[in-house]
């Protein structure tokens, strides 16, 4: 009966824990923000017309945020990795569910202030607006698309984690299978901002491609993280 | 381990063990030859007997081998999938059903990198460009990335259950992302060709001999892929055994050595 609500507060605070020591390294703020604003700067090199990146801009933006997740996980899992938390975690009998859905959390937070600031990034960088009729698909598409980023993200995370050769494991594992939230997330906000000729109601399907493969992963890692990262 | 596996593997191998050099078997020598002379039939009507096609020319023959080997695939990816969900939720916890499930996985994703590579030639003549961005296509790229993950878990290291849940719950984790990878590429675009031959909608449209040859390209495959399976996953079978002899042989020298001079350094060390 009561499992339920003390995995949700064993979740929040593993949540809690892992913002507090992400705020108080700094790394994320520090480095992980800047790597993803030098990408926005960059892709603007590699593109050099104006037309271009007005055209593909959301593309860029989630195509920043897909990089960072990557960081952001490695970073997650550093974390934990350094005095063996995550094994004296499982040791003290904390229900795996809920060190899934906490980091997830912390993940998912910082995936959100992540994608407001690159968001800022593309409208001085690249032109970009948003029309007001947009913004509620915009708003919608970023929650459910973080979700899904970070339901992936700490999934395989916690199965690289302390393994030799994560650095590379993590990005084969994560970029297929989040292609989804890449393709869907791009054509949502392209339909918001009202790229190309899209109106907002091209935006929907997408937002329910986005919502189901938050929902298919996030229970899905919850009940695969147990198994993954026993020893 | 499996109570087969240890027992194979702390006994002296019975005359018969010892003498063979290998994975093969009777088994795997019949299959074998039906291998070879079903893929001799598929040259023969595929490269003879088969018409080329109205549209197509004489590419069409590339399909006979493009077809075939992605099926065959299909079928590799559902056995890695099914021995992973025996694996994971079955109450016998059997290696071997780990070692069949990285078996067929490696060889689907062999035969995906085959389709990939005949399908890229055959798109070239026929629509002039080696890839489309069509919704097939992509999904099939990325089924290829997909295993080829699968495949490198696989490798991680640690013990060989370790290496069994792991790879198990990856395997099913996959068949969630395949499905979800479709549907979003084909929500973005779609332009291959229709299905011909499992279309519902009508019956059958090509030609009688050229489904016959397909047909000849699906058995000599699906031949083939068993006779890889079986030899691949006895070849694993091997690995994991040596693995074992090789960490209590290990052990049993250097229980040896530290049994051959009384030594204060293990107490010294664990202190």
């Amino acid at each position: 009966m009561n499992s339920a609500p003390t995995t949700w507060r064993i979740a929040r605070l593993v949540a809690a824990k892992d913002l507090r020591v992400e705020w108080h390294s700094r790394i994320a703020t520090n480095q992980v923000l800047p790597f993803a604003a030098v990408t926005m700067v960059i892709f603007a090199f590699a593109l050099d017309s104006d037309a271009v990146l007005q055209r593909v801009a959301p593309g860029l933006v989630w195509l920043a945020t897909l990089f960072s997740v990557l960081v952001l996980v490695q970073r997650a899992f550093a974390v934990e990795a350094e005095d063996g938390a995550l094994e004296a975690t499982r040791v003290a009998g904390v229900d795996p569910r809920a060190i899934y859905l906490g980091k997830a959390l912390a993940l998912g937070l910082q995936l959100f202030v992540l994608e407001i600031v690159l968001l800022v990034a593309a409208v001085v960088l690249y032109a970009q607006s948003v029309p007001l009729e947009g913004a509620l698909l915009l708003t919608a598409t970023l929650i459910s698309a973080t979700c899904g980023l970070a339901a992936v993200g700490i999934l395989y995370g916690g199965l690289t984690a302390g393994q030799s050769g994560r650095e590379t494991l993590l990005p084969l594992l994560t970029l297929p299978a989040v292609a989804p939230v890449l393709i869907g997330a791009t054509r949502a906000t392209e339909a918001a901002r009202g790229t190309a000729g899209a109106v907002v109601s091209d935006g929907w399907p997408w937002l329910g491609l986005l919502a189901v493969f938050a929902v298919a992963f996030g229970v899905g890692g919850a009940l695969a993280f147990g198994p993954l990262i026993d020893e | 381990m499996t109570s087969t596996d240890s027992a194979l593997a702390a006994t002296p191998a019975s005359p018969d063990e010892s003498s063979r050099h290998g994975t093969g078997t009777k088994a795997t020598r019949v299959l074998g030859v039906a291998t070879i002379v079903s893929m001799g039939w598929l040259l023969v009507f595929g490269l003879g007997f088969s018409p080329a096609d109205r549209d197509q020319e004489e590419a069409v023959r590339i399909l006979y081998v493009h077809v075939p080997t992605i099926w065959v695939a299909y079928l590799g990816f559902a056995v890695t999938a099914l021995c992973s969900g025996i694996y994971l939720f079955g109450k016998k916890k059997s290696l071997q059903l780990d070692r069949i499930a990285g078996a067929s996985a490696e060889i689907a994703v062999a035969f995906v990198a085959v389709t990939l590579a005949v399908g890229a030639m055959w798109g070239r003549i026929t629509w002039g460009v080696y890839w489309q961005w069509d919704a097939r296509l992509t999904t099939t790229a990325l089924l290829f990335v997909t295993y080829i993950g699968y495949l490198a878990v696989r490798r991680l290291g640690g013990s060989h259950e370790q290496r069994a849940k792991r790879s198990a719950v990856i395997g099913l984790i996959a068949v969630l992302e395949v499905p979800l990878v479709h549907w979003s590429v084909r929500l973005w675009r779609s332009l291959h060709q229709e299905a011909t031959v499992l279309n519902p909608d009508d019956g059958v449209q090509i030609d009688g001999l050229m489904l016959f040859s397909l047909f000849v390209g699906v058995i000599a495959f699906t031949l083939l892929y068993a006779w890889l399976l079986l030899h691949r996953s006895r070849g694993m079978w091997m690995e994991d055994v040596l693995d074992d002899r090789g960490l209590d042989d290990a052990l049993a020298a250097r229980r040896a050595e530290a049994g051959g001079r009384p030594s204060p350094e293990p107490a010294g060390e664990t202190s």
